[in-house]
């Protein structure tokens, strides 16, 4: 009996360390974030960091630009993504070394993929190198000059577009291999053209791989700042920039943590979003 | 890849294959580029307009960046704390794993969720409050302290990779050794542990992957003992463009190595997550 008893404990005992670490490094900041972000001097409760952290010049500037990079990058990875993750499942010869190549990125980290960018991007980069020697401009164009908000956001959402697209690509091939040929293959008997059969048959059945990719994708997209740091400078901000800066340069945990705080809040809620437009009734569920 | 020129091949098909040939280069292009100036002479980083061959090819400019003041410290600094992750979040999430692949226990579903889930959390913002309990508890700027916050971003993934590989190794074989007369311990180390290995492996590769690549945290979490991507971030704005692009480049080369080995294992990191 007592051997019994310790085998139903095996699983619990290996689980502990696990369970035990995240509590201590992702449940207990958690707490902590919203406490330094409410917390004064003396600890009492104020909202002194929150006032500081939304009337900084830079606060509005970020929180916008953040909110309009995830909507312009988000739906230009998706389709990027669907379209990578369609060749890969067309049954093309080389399909393996496709996959492996348009998921590389999954290994470049923000900075490395900003500093690319940026060598692509900046006064005497490639782009210009290209522009100049084709004879399209006569000299170098400063794409990346401060009064170029356009600019500047269009090299971002290329760097991010480029970097962060093959996590969704990965989640939609997973998907696709999930979706059980005879679904495809009725639809071809009924005498559907593969673009109907995709649009008609796929895309519906990929909607639980959409909306994980979806919630991941936007969450991450919150957390952006090297790469924005590494192309644009200080030319845009975002809202983990600020609370980057709020901790490094102004030595203020309590107005970063407003920030992270922030960021918890908005990924959290951009969630639930995703969850409740994107739901698949129980009768539908395949 | 030219299969358009073979008759039987309809253009529609054609038109397949250049597509996936684009797509393929507008993702290795531009690590072609910034190779480019990472081997190219300091000068020639400077030139205009910029060819798409190293002009000569030169190693002055990756030597220029790791012989700056810091970069070789911050490198070592690097590979210790993805080190250290990587030991913890496999000591720490292989046997979560394994619970979640070989037992039925109840909350084992409610734990993968939680694991699922913290997945997709935005951990490094985390980073700020820790570094004010760390402070707290004289842990800050160290290269420990940092690899804990790293373990804590890589621990959902660990779990999750470990639980796929330890189910995909029959539980019969380990039942097998018992009835032989192995113990419960010594039938997971002699059968399933060395089964289990290349999987592990890659589990291994991949945090160090994530801990390589990681720079909020980093920046937020040391001052003194930067890692190289905090150091790189950290001076972006006065660094001189060959330092920049060199360090790009040597930033992104290991994990490029890296997705080589771990590729066959990209869709239980990411794909069982609808399940």
């Amino acid at each position: 009996m007592v051997a019994r008893c310790s085998q139903q404990l095996v699983p619990y005992l290996l689980l502990l360390p696990a369970a035990a670490f995240l509590l201590v490094f992702f449940a207990y900041p958690m707490v902590e974030a919203f406490g330094l972000a409410f917390a004064g001097p003396g600890g009492a409760f104020t909202l002194d960091n929150v006032r500081r952290a939304v009337t900084d010049v830079a606060f509005t500037p970020a929180l916008e630009t953040t909110l309009l990079l995830i909507l312009i990058i988000i739906p230009v990875q998706f389709v990027l993504a669907l379209a990578m993750a369609l060749l890969v499942q067309a049954k093309l010869k080389g399909a393996s070394f496709f996959l492996y190549v348009y998921a590389i990125p999954l290994a470049i980290s923000e900075l490395a993929a900003g500093i690319v960018w940026f060598s692509i991007f900046t006064d005497r980069g490639f782009i210009n190198s290209l522009l100049v020697s084709l004879g399209v401009l006569e000299r170098p164009f400063l794409f990346l000059s401060f009064q170029n908000t356009g600019w500047l956001i269009f090299a971002v959402v290329m760097a991010e577009s480029w970097r962060a697209t093959s996590i969704i690509m990965v989640i939609l091939v997973a998907g696709l291999q999930s979706i059980s040929h005879e679904y495809l293959e009725a639809a071809d008997v009924f005498g559907a053209t593969p673009w109907q059969r995709t649009w008609h048959v796929t895309l519906p059945l990929l909607k639980p791989s959409l909306q994980v990719a979806l919630i991941l994708r936007t969450i991450l997209a919150f957390q952006v700042f090297a790469v924005a740091l590494a192309v644009a400078g200080r030319g845009i901000t975002l809202l983990a920039a600020e609370a980057y800066r709020w901790y490094n340069t102004y030595r203020d945990p309590g107005v970063a943590a407003v920030y992270a705080a922030i960021i918890l809040v908005l990924s959290i809620a951009s969630t639930l979003i995703f969850l409740y437009a994107l739901r698949t009734p129980k009768e539908q569920s395949l | 890849m030219n299969r358009a020129s073979r008759p039987h091949v309809s253009p529609a098909r054609a038109l397949t294959y250049v597509f996936a040939v684009v797509m393929a280069l507008w993702i290795l292009l531009p690590i072609w580029l910034i190779g480019v100036m990472a081997f190219s002479e300091q000068a020639g980083v400077f030139r205009f307009p910029k060819p798409i061959f190293p002009q000569p090819f030169s190693t002055e400019t990756m030597l220029f960046f790791l012989n700056s003041t810091g970069v070789l410290n911050a490198v070592r600094n690097s590979l210790v704390v993805a080190g250290i992750t990587l030991v913890l979040a496999i000591a720490i999430g292989a046997p979560a794993g394994y619970a979640i692949a070989r037992y039925l226990f109840p909350g084992r579903e409610a734990f993968r969720v939680i694991v699922v889930s913290t997945r997709a959390f935005p951990i490094v913002i985390l980073s700020i409050p820790l570094a004010v309990t760390f402070i707290r508890w004289g842990m800050y700027d160290s290269v420990f302290s940092l690899a804990l916050m790293h373990t804590a971003l890589a621990l959902p993934f660990t779990i999750l990779i470990t639980s796929s590989v330890f189910a995909s190794v029959p539980k019969d074989l380990e039942e097998a050794a018992m009835t032989l007369g192995c113990s419960p311990w010594q039938a997971f180390l002699r059968v399933a542990m060395p089964l289990a290995l290349p999987g592990l492996a890659a589990a291994t590769l991949f945090t160090f992957v994530i801990s390589w690549n990681e720079v909020f945290a980093a920046v937020i979490l040391t001052v003194r003992n930067r890692t190289l991507p905090a150091l790189v971030l950290a001076s972006l704005s006065e660094s001189p463009l060959p330092y920049r692009f060199a360090g790009g480049f040597f930033l992104l080369v290991p994990s490029l190595i890296f997705m080589l080995f771990i590729r066959k294992y990209l869709f239980t990191l990411w794909g069982r997550v609808t399940k």
